[in-house]
């Protein structure tokens, strides 16, 4: 066996393998998800699966917030950046994310003023810069994020800046997870669950997955040996028929969150009814969007924006692909209409997509292409 | 974005408690810190900074498997590294 990049301790992720090999029931199959991206990133870069019995399949979730933008919101965002005297300014990741007319840098390239920034701070500075303008950020990305959106829009209350608003896509993990769960497509048996996203929003959220639903959740860290042990103790958990909320990133983690981010979050912006996912439809309670007390800072409501749905490129599969109903490679398109330099879909833009994932790293390990051509 | 890059703190922005100098890989770039507020890091302490905020306290050992796992990453990281860079948080 050859492992896609082998990692300092890869012995002892051999003998944790070991260990999950023998809490394995013979002839049963164990589909444990992973919610985030960057959980993906590091499966997929240090070849984790190929550690894993057969009987244990590791499925990618939605937990990437490029790739659950809706195409009719990138289209929204390119019909803000079109109004005059806006300058719409987005973080690097999303600027490449097609509509269903060209990217953002597309737009750039023919004379939109679209910047990218860090932090929705420096698109504070660009407002306090330009006066004679409208700066828009567009804002996207679950609670990791959220709570830097909320506080800049606290600053610029505070400052009493008239010419800066967001454009509100925020999402939230467990209306999602749970539309997973709800999904007759899957049978899931465990879940690792995010790491950063839990730093905001803490391991209580997730009790219900294991109360109502009886599927053990594990936060989990980004080293590859913080995912085998948080496979482990789902598998500990699944050996034993329990099922419980734990916590292996503890040492970022904290079990309630942070609570300042969360009020931060709370007073500046509250749940929609219903937002779009990109492949997972329309989900209730699944987004954020701008309190009427914060009215002057949301786009929505200063200018008219479309809003018009626009469906997904027929020979697009990311819905099938972040719902973990298909592997990447099983996409119609993978790897050849659509790759990270042309990217039809979104789980191919963001290296937290799992397409773009398994297209740098998947591929070079001889057993996932085994089981590619198995499939 | 969905990146966590771990800072260290050097000093508080004198008038602006909700900002603070911090060293990551080597560059030094302002960051806020407000959502710290209830148990503010001091200098020397370590934080893991999401899109130019620090989310939460971490120590010297998991900053340096932090970043470890980021210098793994490669390209994202360096695109994210960069973009810190042009960062002018005030």
């Amino acid at each position: 066996m050859r492992f896609v990049d082998e990692f300092r301790d890869s012995e002892k992720a051999r003998a944790l393998a070991a260990k999950i090999a023998g809490l394995c029931e013979p002839g049963r199959q164990y589909k444990l998800m992973e919610v985030c991206g960057g959980h993906t990133h590091t499966i997929y870069k240090h070849g984790l699966e190929d550690y894993l019995p057969e009987q244990i399949t590791l499925v990618h979730g939605p937990g990437c917030p490029v790739c659950v933008i809706p195409m009719g919101r990138v289209d929204d965002a390119m019909a803000l950046a079109a109004e005059p005297d806006v300058i719409m300014t987005s973080f690097g990741d999303m600027m490449r994310v097609p509509g269903s007319n060209g990217s953002f840098f597309d737009a750039k390239a023919r004379g939109t003023d679209i910047r990218m920034v860090y932090s929705p701070l420096d698109s504070l500075k660009i407002a306090r810069q330009n006066p004679d303008k409208r700066v828009v950020f567009m804002a996207i990305g679950f609670e990791t994020t959220a709570p830097s959106t909320a506080m800049t829009v606290l600053r610029a209350a505070a400052e009493g800046l008239p010419n800066f608003a967001i454009f509100c896509n925020h999402v939230t993990i467990i209306p999602a997870i749970k539309a997973i769960l709800d999904s007759p497509d899957l049978r899931l048996d465990g879940f690792i669950g995010p790491g950063h996203v839990s730093t905001v929003i803490g391991c209580r959220p997730y009790e219900f997955i294991a109360r109502d639903y009886g599927k053990p959740v594990v936060v989990a860290g980004f080293e590859p040996l913080d995912i085998l042990q948080s496979i482990y103790l789902l598998m500990l958990q699944l050996s034993r028929g329990q099922s419980i909320v734990e916590n292996q990133y503890s040492r970022v983690v904290p079990w309630d969150g942070n609570p300042v981010a969360l009020r931060a979050i709370g007073q500046t912006m509250e749940l929609r009814p219903y937002f779009e996912w990109r492949g997972l439809g329309f989900i209730s309670h699944s987004a954020l969007k701008v309190r009427a007390e914060y009215a002057r800072y949301d786009a929505e409501q200063l200018f008219s924006v479309p809003g018009v749905r626009v469906a997904d490129p027929k020979a697009c599969q990311c819905g099938e692909v972040l719902k973990g109903v298909l592997k990447p490679w099983e996409c119609k398109v993978f790897g050849t209409a659509c790759t990270p330099e042309t990217p039809i879909g979104t789980c191919m833009v963001s290296p937290e997509g799992a397409c773009a994932a398994y297209y740098s790293y998947g591929r070079l390990s001889r057993t996932r292409v085994k089981e590619a051509s198995r499939t | 974005m969905c990146l966590g890059i771990p800072g260290e703190v050097i000093e508080f922005l004198p008038d602006q408690p909700d900002l603070a100098r911090v060293e990551v890989s080597g560059v030094r770039r302002v960051i806020n810190v407000g959502l710290l507020s209830d148990d503010l890091p001091t200098p020397g302490e370590w934080v893991l900074i999401h899109v130019g905020f620090a989310l939460s306290k971490i120590d010297e050992q998991e900053a340096a498997a932090a970043l470890e796992f980021l210098e793994g990453i490669g390209q994202a990281y360096e695109d994210e590294l960069a973009a810190l860079s042009d960062s002018q948080i005030e």
